[in-house]
């Protein structure tokens, strides 16, 4: 097996993230499987939410009583990992910020950030991982999420790791930089804006001639399937870790279960 | 001008609605974003150049009053005048004063946010001075009575064929019959009759991409040429800029020069580089005869030392909006004041108030590809937080959406409470969208299911099979 794990054995506390928890736990269930594959043991403590939608509402007294609950609940893990790039994000880069005017909670609110990431990019950057051991016919497109590229650098690491699933072939997205329009709260604040960018990016998907697409954030993930089904334009969604971990025989974003 | 950034919604609505403004703004999509990516990756050190710009501006924030004070005496020492002003009408009031001394009667003027700030063209029209724009996108607005919707590109919301149909309705005194429908055509059509203008004019009033505190000069960058002609003709050139404009030396600005062109257009260096030092002096061939600055503040020192001050070190090259998917959604007239982009939602705010320009800062989806391209390396979307910070301070924004959070806030304090509801949620949902594996629509989200299907949950959430899967 080439994924001996570059680092020792870890314990990973899973930031399971509450769209992930509500509307996809398989995601949840991938990231295990992957992380396990990488050799960590995973746990999930007690959680609710990053504290994001109340950060970027300007509510920084209710983002810091959620957040004060995440730096306490994961104390104890070597790692934080979420499958996310803007809760990730929000750990890593915004917690210190966030408690920048609050000593007593600043230097957890560090510690934490420093132990923070996103699953991907932990696979890959942290625990060495160079391949998957999975299965998925046909062609898929990656969007890159926006919190995920720009604040945590995930870029080229789902790539490489999507080329070794047997059988799947990637076609780039145009425009795959490109915000597709969810933006938290703003996509039901200013929905006409949002209907727009994310009427533009169903165009993108549909050229690029995949039949699924990839991306590593839910909030983006059912705002593109939303916007793909309401368009009737046939390209299956997916979080990528379902893909890696070859858990991808659920229906997909959006599509009839019909068991 | 007037302010409409308070109907921020209501104009976005009508952009997004209006199909040639999407036919212009498609240009901006595909012109200026590649055009930049090339400069930036054809210069090895462009990184390296925006985190010196970055600490050149710092640096001089730091001490703005002092280089303000060296830039003021070496305009003095070289024959000029300096005015400061600390609100727009008081610009305003001034560059009448200087007009009115020199018995002017029409005014040339180079391309100039500060001038649309303090809504200079206007006033001089009411008191019965005509005021000319010369670069080729504000004279064409100023044809159709419109503000600029783009701090480098003013016309940039217009077609080839609505400046066409402009000049056919302005230049009346021209045969009808006329061929317009060439580019050329227009430039050169728009060409002669400024150059007539220029000749005419008593004043020449043009903005300033940089104040030099070392020499006592202004620069300015174009493509057209037009502010050599409107600095250099008329008897008086005024130079009309805010105070942040000022850079300690000529070595700075020749860096800050190197990031500005490449992060707004794609050029290498804009068509024209001009530095003006005082009046004409013995034995120079040309130049005006008076040389005033009118330095303006109007609510920037009162942004120095707060969470907005990094604003200040902004150049003005555009490359923000460039890169914005909202700014190419709805144009820069929604914005409904005289910066839009992300640029104007942290500064417009801090110049005209948060009452009326609350939208702005919340009319993001804090993407960051803003900031990953400001040359000067601002950080735009944290700003526009600070923006939300104070709306939530003063209780502004609508009581359904405090309510809302607030209610978010309860249960995701209580983990076993917000377990539960996640659970009783996701699996009443679940249930109901099983068969089609979606909603087209649900009580309470229509901001959702208006424009887009809400996938359905699977049914279980995550923490409540992990918790079975840990019992077994």
């Amino acid at each position: 097996m080439e994924n001996t794990p570059a680092a020792s054995p870890c314990r990973v506390g899973l930031f399971v993230t509450c769209l992930v928890d509500l509307f996809r736990p398989t995601v949840g269930f991938a990231a295990v499987k992957l992380l396990e594959d990488a050799g960590c043991t995973v746990v999930v403590p007690q959680q609710t939410c990053c504290g994001q939608p109340a950060y970027n509402s300007g509510d920084k007294a209710r983002a810091k009583q959620v957040a004060r609950q995440v730096i306490a609940a994961f104390a104890d893990v070597d790692y934080v990992v979420a499958p996310s790039g803007s809760c990730g994000g929000m750990l890593h880069e915004h917690y210190p910020e966030l408690f920048a005017d609050e000593p007593e909670t600043a230097l957890a609110a560090q510690h934490l950030a420093k132990r923070s990431h996103e699953l991907i990019s932990f696979l890959v950057d942290v625990r060495g991982m160079k391949r998957v051991d999975a299965r998925f016919e046909g062609a898929v497109t990656y969007h890159d999420s926006c919190s995920g590229l720009r604040e945590l650098g995930v870029k080229q690491q789902p790539r490489q790791l999507l080329r070794s699933v047997e059988g799947l072939s990637i076609r780039e997205l145009p425009g795959a930089e490109t915000c597709c329009g969810f933006g938290g709260t703003f996509c039901v604040k200013y929905p006409a804006i949002s209907d727009r960018m994310v009427t533009d990016k169903a165009e993108d998907i549909r050229r690029s001639g995949a039949g699924t697409l990839l991306a590593g954030d839910m909030g983006c993930l059912l705002n593109m399937a939303g916007k793909l089904s309401r368009l009737g334009v046939p390209v299956a969604v997916r979080h990528v870790a379902e893909v890696l971990a070859d858990m991808a025989d659920r229906p997909s974003i959006g599509a009839p279960d019909r068991k | 001008m007037q302010s409409t950034s308070h109907a921020f919604k209501d104009n976005a609505q009508r952009a997004l609605h209006d199909p040639r403004l999407q036919r212009a703004m498609e240009n901006l999509r595909h012109g200026f974003q590649e055009r930049r990516r090339v400069a930036a990756a054809a210069l090895p050190e462009f990184e390296q150049l925006r985190d010196i710009a970055r600490d050149i501006k710092n640096h001089t924030l730091a001490n703005l009053d002092w280089y303000l004070e060296r830039y003021e005496e070496k305009v003095l020492a070289s024959g000029g005048h300096v005015h400061w002003c600390r609100t727009a009408a008081e610009a305003r009031e001034t560059i009448l004063a200087i007009c009115r001394s020199a018995g002017a009667r029409t005014v040339t003027k180079g391309k100039s946010m500060i001038a649309e700030e303090i809504a200079l063209n206007d006033f001089l029209e009411e008191k019965g001075i005509e005021p000319v724009e010369t670069d080729l996108g504000e004279y064409i607005i100023q044809l159709r009575r419109e503000p600029p919707s783009h701090i480098i590109a003013p016309a940039v919301h217009l077609n080839q064929d609505d400046v066409e149909d402009t000049f056919r309705r302005s230049h009346t005194d021209l045969p009808a019959d006329r061929s317009l429908g060439e580019a050329r055509e227009l430039c050169d059509e728009a060409r002669t009759i400024l150059r007539s203008k220029f000749l005419a004019a008593d004043v020449g009033i043009t903005g300033a991409n940089f104040l030099i505190a070392e020499t006592g000069s202004s620069i300015i960058v174009t493509n057209e040429g037009n502010g050599d002609l409107t600095q250099t003709l008329p008897k008086v050139h005024v130079v009309l800029a805010s105070l942040e404009k000022v850079v300690p030396t000529l070595e700075d600005v020749s860096t800050i020069l190197r990031l500005l062109a490449r992060s707004a257009t794609g050029q290498e260096f804009s068509s024209y580089t001009t530095v003006s030092t005082g009046p004409r002096r013995p034995g120079d061939l040309d130049g005006p005869q008076e040389y005033h600055v009118v330095l303006l503040d109007n609510g920037r020192s009162a942004m120095l030392g707060t969470e907005f001050h990094e604003m200040l070190r902004c150049i003005r090259c555009s490359a923000c909006m460039n890169h914005c998917p909202v700014y190419s959604a709805v144009g820069g007239h929604a914005y409904g004041w005289v910066y839009p982009g992300p640029m104007g939602a942290v500064l417009t705010p801090g110049l005209i108030g948060i009452d009326e320009a609350g939208h702005l800062p919340n009319a993001s989806t804090f993407c960051g590809r803003c900031e990953s391209v400001c040359p000067m390396k601002i950080p735009l979307p944290k700003m526009m937080r600070h923006w939300r910070e104070r709306q939530v301070e003063r209780g502004l924004g609508p009581a359904a959406a405090r309510w809302g959070l607030g209610a978010w806030a309860f249960l995701a304090s209580r983990p076993a409470l917000y377990g539960l509801a996640a659970k009783l949620g996701a699996g009443v949902l679940g249930r109901l969208g099983r068969r089609k594996g979606r909603f087209a629509a649900l009580p309470l989200a229509g901001g959702w299911t208006g424009v887009r299907d809400m996938p359905a949950p699977e049914g279980r959430t995550f923490r409540d099979q992990w918790a079975e899967r840990n019992r077994r």
